[in-house]
């Protein structure tokens, strides 16, 4: 294996979240209380304007399984009853806790003091924040996200999510910490939360350059991590977004497709847009079986999972409590499958990509329930041709590489075929395309 | 003692033919009776009936095909992990069967249930589809003031649909004949906790089940008559354990499988395959805000179910009560494959139940299953062990 070529932006990243797990290992030393909670509808700027520190399981989840432990944590809670046929998430985070709870980078994680379970686009969440409850013998508050099954935000929706945080959520941090709510603070993390986004729907759109400078999938995820997690509303989110756009621009400028983890990508052959999660397992491996052939992600939904900035919506310092409601009932699995379907559609037609595939994760019905009615869809809209290819969020059993690697050179072929070019050419009709 | 044989097997006759008609006759019947009547489809697992009942039109539950249809297009729609229901619902409205269903509401159970809706819109674009936001809320002031007004708008879309306005009078009258319809069936469960030899789980079932798709009040006289019936017969009492089964409240084991726990020994007690219809515990008010009261009736006393968030309560505790209250001697969890909601709960009820030193077993099933031998075997030892070294 080559060593893996690291940008400025992921170096400092990586020093973010090193930071991050310094000061969960220390929490208990410094006093600091802990809240569990969840990505999608993820309330981290008024948990940070309460001084608590987060912690994300399905990102211990994932970075578990990017570091190849993921596998015995899954064993371990299979041994003590959990089905194999349910989220691997879960498993790998309740194996993790039966093994120590050490964290992703191998120091203790804190015990919870709080479970703040943000129902968003998820129903395994309640089962899981239930098992963890039932682990860790703490208590949980509830923000339970009202679905977008008409494909809009109702006022009786957001009422009740203010309601919720006003009546539940805030007391419970208020009694955890002992401090009263403070809604200054909150605006201004609310503020840092916007001038990062901003940044951030820059960077996801320069996609739309030929050749893309970013890999919006592979590449997307690092580019999410800080503003999905612990930093959202912090000055460190906000350098880190200045910085990532900077090297984006500067490869825009000279023409330079994405780094990957190989190094800089060669010719830009296919562009993509891509529907679900990673599998995080062969994460390396996977991204090659793209970046081999020349396919470049330019838009993805994963990275909409924890927020879908790019179609304006951004977090308002003038309404702290309603923009956190918004915010949370616009994350992407709480959409309806129309809208999903208009997203993909829009993405295929905005980024002027070549093929939409999905990659069906078997533990995530919340994604992966109607993709295949999805895809066809979005094919009778755009008139591309859709790929399907089914793996697993941490589960490497799940991961046939030979089959994945077959799947993705096939659908690449038929696209070939369909445009009726050689590989690299620029599809009839094709315009530089600017964000 | 001729006369109540006889209208048992009436009644399970009527009850048989209902569960095996997936071309779902009685609906056509239904309209053809009632040509300005609607019908809607309910998902699993719980639906407010009433307010469907009270704008005039008929809710028919929606299981899935069962063992009846084979799947030949619902496959094509869904990814390999994911359980059976989805793809039988899929077929069944491909094939035709669900033409004369006017609307559909998908209560808000598991991401399969709710994503089913989006496909419902995508696929069906003419029809009513409308997605139940259940409340995980229960605090009256908050998430139950959000399920009132939830029902207010599924009101709106029906009335909308029907042409005709629903007066809170109309909406009291259906309360009232659903809390008749409960306190029925509550009988019927009642008589199987105290004589099962009286109820065989098979009869009991399809008995309950004809409740998917008759009026309620024909599903009350059923119920009614069933039990005045098997309460005149001298049925033999066998030498079984008596056993609660759990997690079959959405997707349906066969029939088959039901039989095959009786044949294996295990009186069944109690179960949550038709939960639906007993989802609320007690009467629902009938006088004040009628959508008020069954949204409180909803958050102050839902069944425990996999699908509601246990927010106050120790995870399994009401398992252990309905075992308790039902003498029940162990516990069959029944689940269907890829279900997360059932499978996720399962160790924290096991958990419950080792804690109570309650014996259980567990299997895994899909709605189109054939082979019942091996389950028979295992259903048979665990009977055989709680007779012969349970306490």
């Amino acid at each position: 294996m080559t060593t893996v070529e690291k940008e400025p932006s992921m170096v400092k990243q990586k020093e973010m979240i090193a930071e991050h797990f310094d000061r969960l290992a220390a929490a208990g030393e410094h006093g600091k209380k802990v809240v569990y909670t969840f990505v999608p509808g993820n309330l981290t700027e008024l948990l940070l304007s309460f001084d608590v520190l987060p912690v994300y399981p399905e990102i211990n989840a994932l970075q578990s399984a990017m570091r190849k432990r993921a596998g015995d944590f899954i064993s371990e809670a299979e041994r003590v009853g959990h089905s194999e046929d349910v989220c691997t998430y879960v498993k790998c985070d309740i194996g993790m806790k039966r093994k120590g709870n050490i964290g992703p980078t191998g120091q203790p994680l804190p015990k919870p003091d709080l479970l703040l379970l943000s129902y968003t686009g998820c129903f395994t969440f309640l089962k899981w924040f239930e098992l963890l409850r039932e682990e860790y013998d703490c208590p949980v508050v509830l923000l339970h996200t009202p679905y977008q099954a008409e494909g809009k935000v109702t006022g009786s929706m957001r009422d009740y999510m203010v309601e919720q945080l006003k009546s539940q959520v805030i007391p419970a941090l208020e009694q955890l910490t002992g401090k009263p709510y403070d809604e200054d603070r909150l605006r201004t993390l609310l503020a840092l939360s916007a001038r990062a986004e901003d940044d951030m729907v820059h960077v996801l759109e320069s996609a739309k350059h030929r050749p893309s400078p970013i890999d919006a999938y592979f590449g997307g995820v690092y580019y999410i991590g800080p503003m999905f997690t612990a930093f959202r509303g912090t000055e460190g989110a906000v350098d880190y977004y200045q910085t990532l756009r900077a090297e984006v621009d500067a490869r825009v400028r000279a023409g330079e497709g994405p780094i990957t983890p190989e190094g800089p990508m060669g010719p830009e052959k296919y562009r993509l847009v891509v529907e679900g999660p990673p599998n995080w397992t062969n994460f390396r491996e996977f991204w090659q079986m793209f970046s081999d052939e020349g396919a470049v992600v330019v838009a993805s939904t994963y990275t909409k999972v924890g927020g879908v900035y790019d179609f304006g919506f951004r977090h308002d310092p003038r309404d702290p409590l309603g923009t956190l409601a918004d915010y949370c009932m616009g994350c992407y699995t709480n959409r309806s499958l129309p809208q999903r379907v208009s997203m993909l559609e829009s993405y295929v037609k905005d980024y002027q990509a070549d093929g939409v595939l999905v990659n069906s994760v078997k533990s995530c019905n919340s994604f992966s329930a109607g993709q295949l009615v999805m895809l066809r869809e979005v094919e009778q809209r755009t008139g591309i041709a859709g790929g399907f290819i089914e793996t697993d969020l941490v589960d490497a059993r799940y991961f046939s590489a030979a089959n994945v690697k077959n799947r993705i050179e096939s659908y690449l072929q038929m696209i070939e075929q369909k445009r009726g070019k050689g590989p690299g050419a620029t599809p009839a009709g094709a315009k530089e395309a600017t964000p | 003692m001729t006369d109540a044989k006889e209208n048992v097997e009436r009644i399970v006759a009527e009850a048989d033919a209902l569960y095996h008609d997936l071309d779902f006759g009685a609906v056509k019947r239904f309209k053809e009776a009632h040509p300005e009547a609607k019908v809607i489809g309910c998902l699993p697992t719980y639906s407010p009936k009433e307010i469907i009942h009270a704008a005039g039109m008929l809710p028919v539950h929606l299981r899935g095909a069962g063992d009846q249809v084979e799947i030949i297009r619902g496959d094509a729609y869904f990814q390999s992990y994911i359980c059976q229901l989805p793809r039988g619902i899929i077929e069944l409205a491909l094939s035709g069967r669900l033409a004369s269903f006017d609307g559909f509401v998908f209560p808000a159970i598991c991401d399969v249930i709710r994503n089913l809706s989006g496909i419902w819109q995508l696929l069906f674009p003419e029809k009513l589809a409308r997605y139940l936001d259940i409340p995980q809320n229960f605090d009256a002031a908050v998430g139950g003031r959000f399920y009132a007004r939830e029902l207010r708008s599924i009101l709106d879309d029906l009335e909308r649909l029907s042409g005709a306005k629903v007066s809170d009078d109309d909406l009291r009258r259906s309360i009232a004949a659903y809390n008749h319809n409960r306190t029925s069936i509550e009988a019927l469960m009642s008589l199987r906790a105290e004589r099962p030899w009286l109820v065989p789980a098979d009869e009991a079932y399809l008995v309950l089940r004809a409740g998917d798709t008759l009026l309620v009040e024909d599903h009350t006289r059923m119920v009614d008559e069933y039990v005045a019936a098997v309460l005149e017969l001298d049925r033999p009492k066998r030498d079984h354990s008596r056993v609660v089964m759990s997690g079959a409240f959405c997707e349906q084991p066969p029939l088959g499988l039901i039989r095959t726990f009786e044949r294996a020994g295990c009186y069944i007690v109690w179960d949550d395959m038709t939960i639906s219809s007993r989802f609320i515990v007690g009467d629902v008010a009938t006088e004040g805000d009628p959508l008020a009261a069954l949204a409180s009736a909803f958050v102050e006393r839902a069944v425990e179910s996999a699908s509601v968030y246990a927010c106050k309560r120790q995870k399994g505790s009401e398992l252990c009560r309905t075992v308790r209250r039902s003498r029940a001697e162990g516990v069959i969890f029944a689940a269907p494959s890829f279900c997360d909601p059932a499978l996720l709960d399962q160790p924290m009820l096991q958990a419950a139940l080792d804690k109570e030193q309650i014996p259980w077993t567990a299997f895994k099933y899909a709605e189109n299953l054939g082979q019942f031998q091996v389950i028979r075997e295992q259903a048979g030892t665990f009977s055989d062990s709680i007779r012969l070294w349970g306490q």
